[in-house]
C-alpha cells in the first residue's frame, strides 16, 4: 500500500490516546531500576575528579575487604581480560585521506584519566550503601596533568601539556570538508554584499529524567548473559558490546530496554557502564545492578553541541544567495563516542543548504579531543547546529540589506522538487512558502508593530525572529550512510503476528521511551487491517524477542520503523488474500481488502479477517498444497531517502532593558512532517522539541571550569532546566507535502522543535536589542548575559 | 529503625537504616517503584508523594519522619478496580506525559496544587509546577491536564 492510499485509511489522523498511558499514571511502568533481580548485587563506580591526569597507582585492598563487597575492579582486570575499548560507529575520513584518529576508548581507565567523571574502578557489593561505602576506600594516586576545555583553546593549542591521546599528540581528531571550494571562492570574488558571522553553539547536557541504569545477568547454566538497559536501540547495543568489545556470540547475550524515561540521543550509545557490569556478572556469578545519580549522569552521559563557527554568505544585490562558506571547530569530549563524529560532519555540514537555493555551499569541519565527557547526537544532532548557524546568518543577510527576515527567505526558498542541494542531500518534497505563509498568519505579524508599541510604553523592549529549518530525518539509506562512513546499516525490521483469532501483536526494532509508539505504530496496524486498535500490542525493546532492528533516534521511528511494518502487513494482505479466495472459492486476483473484510469482487461474499485469521492456524478447509499455514510475517525496510521535514518558526520576546530579563511571549511553529498519524503525539513531539530548543536559547549551558576542567553546572541546582512557567503557550501549525519515497508519505516530527526554535529564540533577542545597538550574542540569553550585551553596547 | 505508617490506606512497616530517605524505604522495601528517583538535589520531584494529605518531595524526608503518618503514592490514587484519580484521568486525556517517568510526580504534585488552589489559572499552574521538571512533554499539555483534572477535581 502506498502513502495516498494510507492515508485516506479510517482512524489514520486521529488522535487516539494513548494505549500505554495507564501504567504509567498508576505507577505500573517498569524502569530498569524498577526491575529486582534474585540475588542483586549492586556496582559503584570510582570516577576521575581530575580532567586529566596521569594514574601511579590504585590500591583496592581496604575496599575490597570491607563490609559486603564481592570485588573491585580496574583497568588492569579489563586489560587480563582482554575486553576492547568502546568503538566509534562512524568513519570519518580527513581532507589529507586519513582516517580519522581513534584513540581506545577503555571502559575502566589504563593508566590515564581524560575527564571527570571518567571510569576508574567498579566496586560490587551487597547493597548500593556498601558499595558507596568501599568505593570511598578505593585510593587513586594521580599526576595532574594540564586540561584543555574549550574547543578554541583545543583549536589554538593554547594549553601547552594537554595532549590526550598518544595517536593525536595535538588534540586534533579529523579536519573534514564537503562542497565545490575553488567555486564558492569565485561566487564570493563576484559577490555584490558579504554577510559574515560568528557563532559559538553552546553546549548542552540531555537530562532524560531517568538516569541511565543498567543491570548485568549472567546464567552459568546456559552460559547466556542479559543486560537489562536503559537504551535506545537493544540491538544496536548488543552487536556493540558482543562484536567489537567482548567478543561474545550474539545469540548467548539479550539486551532488554523496558521501559526507558526518555533518551533524546544520550541513550543511543554504548557506555562503559554496561560492558563492566555484562563482563563482572560472569565473573561474579551475579545480577549486578548500577543507577546513576543525577550527578553521574550530569558527568558521564554523552553532552551535545559545542561548535564555534565562522560563516559567510555571499549575495547578489537583491539580496539572492551566491554561496556560503563556513568553518567549523567542533568539541568531541575526550574519547570518541558511538556517533560522535557522524554529528559534526554527514548531520551537520549536509543541512546548511536550509530551505535556500544557494547554489554553492563550502563546509569546513575540525575536531578536537578536549578534557570533557564525550560529545554525541543530542535531539536533532548536527542540524540543530546547523539550522542555528544558517539561520541566524540568514537573519543577519537580510538586516544587512535592508529586507525583511521573512523577505530574504523568501527571495531564497527552493520552489521546485525533487531538489538537489551543493551538500550531497536531494529533498524529495516541500513546500517552503506555504509554511511561511501559515506561520506569519497564526503570529499575527500583522499585529507586532502594536504590540512593540505596548512593550516600548512600560520600558520594554519587544523584538521577533524568524527561523526557517530543514532536517534530514529516516536514517537512513544504508548503502549512502556506508559510503559516508557508517559501520552499521540503518534499515528497520517489523514482524506482524497475527493470532488465531485475529489479534495481532507486532514486534518492531524501534524503540519507544516517551514517543508513543505503542499508540501510533496499533493504529497504523489497526488502520490497514480494519481490527480495534485495541485488538493490536506493539513490543519493543527486547533484542530476544524483536529480530534485529537499529533502534529509535533521528526521528527514524515512524518514516523507517512504521514503514517496515507497512511492509510486513503487505505480506500479510497478500496471503490473507490467497486464503479468502481459497474460502469464497474465488481467485486471488477477485479478493479485495477493506474495513476488515475480505470481499470477492462483483459479488456479495465476504468473511471477516478473523475468519482468515482462524483458517491460517486450524487449516482444515485450507490450499495445504501451496500455502503454508499461519500468518506471521516480517520484513525489513531499508529507506532510499532521507526524510525532510521542515517549517517555519517565529518567536516573540519581551526583554526588560533595565534586567536583561528575557520572556519568550509567543512562540509560532509550522511544521511540515508529511503525513500524520497521530496529531495528539506529534504536537507533543513539538511542544518537548521546542522547550528544548528554547531552553537551550534562553536557559541551558554546560560549563566546565576552563582551567581545571571541573563541571560548574553539575546539577539541576547549577544547569537552567527548561521548567513550565519559562514558556508561553505554544501555536502549532501543519502543512503536509507527503514524503515521496516511504509507504507512509511521513518524515518524522520528533526532534523539528530542538532543531528550529534556538535561532528564531535569538533572533528575537536582536531584533529587540539592535536599536539599542547589540549586534551580536549567543545562547543562552540569561539576564545576566543579556544586560551585559546591553552594557557593552552602550560603551 | 522500625518504622510503622500507612501506605495508600494500609498499615506497613518497615526495617531500616535511619539514613534511609522515604523514596528509598517506598520504593526498596515496600516494592512501591512508582515512585522514582530523577535527582539528587530534591529539584526534579520525581519522587512527589503525599504525607499527611500534603505533597512532599520523598527524597528530601527521612522514612523514620514519616512514623505515624498516611502516606500517598501513585499506586493508591485509582480506586480499588483500578479506575483513575480525575487527575490521572486529565493526564490521559490530555497527552500530559511521554515517557511516564516525571509523570507520578506531576500527577501527586497536581492533585495537591488543585486542593489548595482550586482556582489556579494557567499562569499561576505554571508557576506551582515549578519544583516538577518534565524533559518530555514541553509542559503544554500537562498544563491543560491540570486545568482539566482541576475541573474533574471540583466536580467529584
Amino acid at each position: 500500500m502506498g502513502a495516498s492510499d494510507f492515508s485516506k485509511l479510517p482512524h489514520i489522523g486521529e488522535s487516539l490516546k494513548r494505549k500505554e498511558d495507564y501504567r504509567f499514571l498508576t505507577g505500573a511502568g517498569q524502569y530498569t531500576d524498577d526491575v529486582v533481580l534474585a540475588a542483586q548485587s549492586h556496582a559503584v563506580f570510582v570516577r576521575s575528579p581530575h580532567a586529566h591526569a596521569k594514574i601511579n597507582s590504585i590500591h583496592i585492598d581496604a575496599a575490597k575487604a570491607a563490609p559486603g563487597v564481592l570485588g573491585v575492579f580496574t583497568g588492569a582486570d579489563v586489560a587480563a581480560d582482554n575486553i576492547n575499548g568502546l568503538p566509534c560507529g562512524w568513519l570519518i575520513t580527513s581532507t589529507n585521506g586519513e582516517p580519522m584518529k581513534e584513540p581506545p576508548h577503555p571502559i575502566l581507565a589504563q593508566g590515564k584519566v581524560r575527564y571527570v567523571g571518567d571510569h576508574v574502578a567498579m566496586v560490587v557489593a551487597l547493597t548500593q550503601q556498601q558499595a558507596r561505602d568501599a568505593a570511598e576506600l578505593v585510593e587513586v594516586d594521580y599526576d595532574v596533568l594540564p586540561a584543555v576545555v574549550n574547543v578554541a583553546d583545543a583549536a589554538s593549542g593554547a594549553v601547552a601539556g594537554a595532549a590526550l591521546h598518544d595517536i593525536a599528540p595535538d588534540n586534533h581528531c579529523f579536519k573534514w570538508a564537503i562542497g565545490d571550494k575553488g567555486a564558492v571562492d569565485a561566487a564570493f570574488a563576484n559577490a555584490a554584499h558579504v554577510t559574515k558571522l560568528d557563532l559559538i553553539n553552546n553546549r548542552l547536557i540531555p537530562n532524560a529524567m531517568e538516569p541511565r541504569a543498567a543491570i548485568g545477568s549472567y546464567n552459568r547454566a546456559s552460559d547466556e548473559y542479559t543486560l537489562y538497559v536503559s537504551n535506545q536501540n537493544p540491538h544496536v547495543e548488543r552487536l556493540l558490546m558482543t562484536a567489537f568489545v567482548m567478543g561474545l556470540p550474539e545469540h548467548k547475550v539479550r539486551v532488554i530496554a523496558p521501559d526507558v524515561g526518555g533518551g533524546f540521543g544520550s541513550k543511543i550509545y554504548l557506555y562503559a557502564e554496561d560492558v563492566c557490569l555484562t563482563w563482572a556478572a560472569k565473573k561474579l556469578n551475579r545480577n549486578i545492578k548500577w543507577v546513576a545519580d543525577r550527578s553521574e549522569a550530569f558527568l558521564s552521559d554523552a553532552h551535545g553541541r559545542d561548535h564555534v563557527s565562522h560563516a559567510e554568505m555571499a549575495m547578489d544585490k537583491d539580496g539572492k544567495f551566491l554561496a556560503m562558506r563556513v568553518h567549523t571547530h567542533a568539541n568531541l569530549g575526550a574519547y570518541l563516542s558511538t556517533f560522535a563524529s557522524a554529528v559534526p560532519t554527514i548531520l551537520y555540514a549536509t543541512l546548511l543548504a536550509g530551505q535556500y537555493t544557494t547554489p554553492q555551499v563550502y563546509v569546513e569541519v575540525d575536531s578536537w579531543f578536549t578534557n570533557t565527557a564525550p560529545v554525541d547526537a543530542y535531539r536533532g544532532a548536527g542540524r540543530p547546529e546547523a539550522t542555528y548557524l544558517l539561520e541566524r546568518l540568514v537573519t543577519r543577510c537580510g538586516w544587512e540589506m535592508g529586507l525583511g527576515q521573512d523577505e530574504i527567505r523568501k527571495r531564497n526558498f527552493i520552489t521546485s522538487w525533487p531538489y538537489q542541494t551543493p551538500v550531497a542531500l536531494q529533498y524529495d518534497v516541500g513546500d517552503y512558502h506555504a509554511c511561511m505563509t501559515q506561520a506569519q498568519q497564526l503570529a499575527d505579524v500583522a499585529g507586532f508593530a502594536a504590540r512593540k508599541a505596548a512593550s516600548e510604553a512600560k520600558g520594554l523592549k519587544r523584538g521577533m525572529g524568524y527561523s526557517s529549518y530543514i532536517e534530514a530525518c529516516g536514517i537512513a539509506p544504508s548503502n549512502i550512510a556506508g559510503a559516508l562512513g557508517a559501520r552499521a546499516g540503518l534499515f528497520e525490521c517489523g514482524e506482524v503476528r497475527v493470532h488465531p483469532t485475529g489479534s495481532v501483536t507486532v514486534f518492531t526494532g524501534s524503540h519507544s521511551h516517551g514517543q508513543g509508539h505503542e499508540t501510533t505504530f496499533a493504529q497504523v496496524v489497526a488502520a490497514r487491517l480494519g481490527i480495534p486498535v485495541e485488538n493490536v500490542d506493539i513490543v519493543h525493546g527486547d533484542t530476544g524477542r524483536v529480530p534485529f532492528g537499529m533502534g529509535t533516534y533521528g526521528s527514524r521511528s515512524i518514516s523507517v520503523g512504521g514503514a517496515a511494518i507497512m511492509k510486513a502487513l503487505d505480506k500479510i494482505e497478500a496471503k490473507a488474500k490467497k486464503i479468502a479466495a481459497h474460502l469464497m472459492e474465488a481467485s486471488d486476483a477477485d479478493i479485495d481488502f477493506s474495513g476488515g473484510e475480505f470481499t470477492v469482487r462483483g459479488t456479495d461474499k465476504k468473511i471477516p479477517f478473523g475468519q482468515v485469521s482462524l483458517a491460517a492456524y486450524v487449516p482444515h478447509n485450507y490450499p495445504l498444497d501451496v500455502l503454508e499455514p499461519g500468518l506471521n510475517e516480517t520484513a525489513f525496510y531499508d529507506p532510499t531517502n532521507f526524510t525532510f521535514p521542515a517549517g517555519t518558526y517565529i518567536c516573540e520576546v519581551e526583554v526588560d532593558p533595565a534586567t536583561g530579563s528575557t520572556r519568550v511571549d509567543k512562540f509560532t511553529a509550522v511544521d511540515d512532517f508529511g503525513t500524520i498519524i497521530n496529531p495528539m503525539i506529534v504536537e507533543g513531539q513539538v511542544h518537548g522539541g521546542l522547550v528544548q530548543g528554547i531552553g537551550q536559547a534562553l536557559l541551558e549551558n554546560c560549563v566546565y571550569d576552563r582551567e581545571t576542567g571541573q563541571l560548574l553546572t553539575g546539577s539541576f541546582m547549577d544547569y537552567a532546566m527548561p521548567r513550565a512557567d519559562d514558556f508561553p503557550e505554544f501555536k502549532l501549525g501543519h502543512v503536509c507535502t507527503p514524503c515521496t519515497h516511504n509507504p507512509l508519505g511521513t518524515k518524522g516530527c520528533g526532534e523539528a522543535g530542538a532543531i528550529g526554535s534556538p535561532p528564531a529564540v535569538i533572533n528575537a533577542v536582536l531584533d529587540a536589542l539592535r536599536p539599542l545597538g547589540v549586534k551580536d550574542f549567543d545562547m543562552p540569553a540569561s539576564p545576566h548575559r543579556v544586560w551585559e550585551a546591553i552594557q557593552s553596547a552602550k560603551a | 529503625m522500625q518504622v510503622q505508617f500507612t501506605v495508600n490506606g494500609r498499615a506497613a512497616s518497615v526495617d531500616v537504616p535511619p539514613n534511609t530517605l522515604l523514596v528509598h524505604a517506598l520504593r526498596e522495601h515496600l516494592m512501591l517503584t512508582g515512585t522514582h528517583v530523577g535527582c539528587d538535589t530534591s529539584q526534579c520531584g520525581a519522587c512527589t508523594v503525599h504525607v499527611n494529605g500534603r505533597a512532599v518531595k520523598s527524597c528530601a524526608m527521612l522514612a523514620v519522619q514519616a512514623q505515624g503518618a498516611e502516606v500517598t503514592t501513585i499506586e493508591g490514587m485509582a480506586t480499588a478496580d483500578g479506575t483513575m484519580h480525575p487527575m490521572q484521568a486529565a493526564f490521559k486525556e490530555c497527552h500530559g506525559l511521554q515517557c511516564g517517568f516525571c509523570t507520578p510526580g506531576m500527577v501527586m504534585s497536581a492533585v495537591d496544587l488543585c486542593k489548595n488552589h482550586p482556582n489556579a489559572s494557567e499562569g499561576e499552574i505554571r508557576e506551582l509546577l515549578e519544583g516538577n521538571i518534565c524533559r518530555c512533554t514541553g509542559y503544554q499539555n500537562i498544563v491543560r491536564a491540570v486545568q482539566v483534572g482541576q475541573k474533574a477535581m471540583a466536580g467529584a
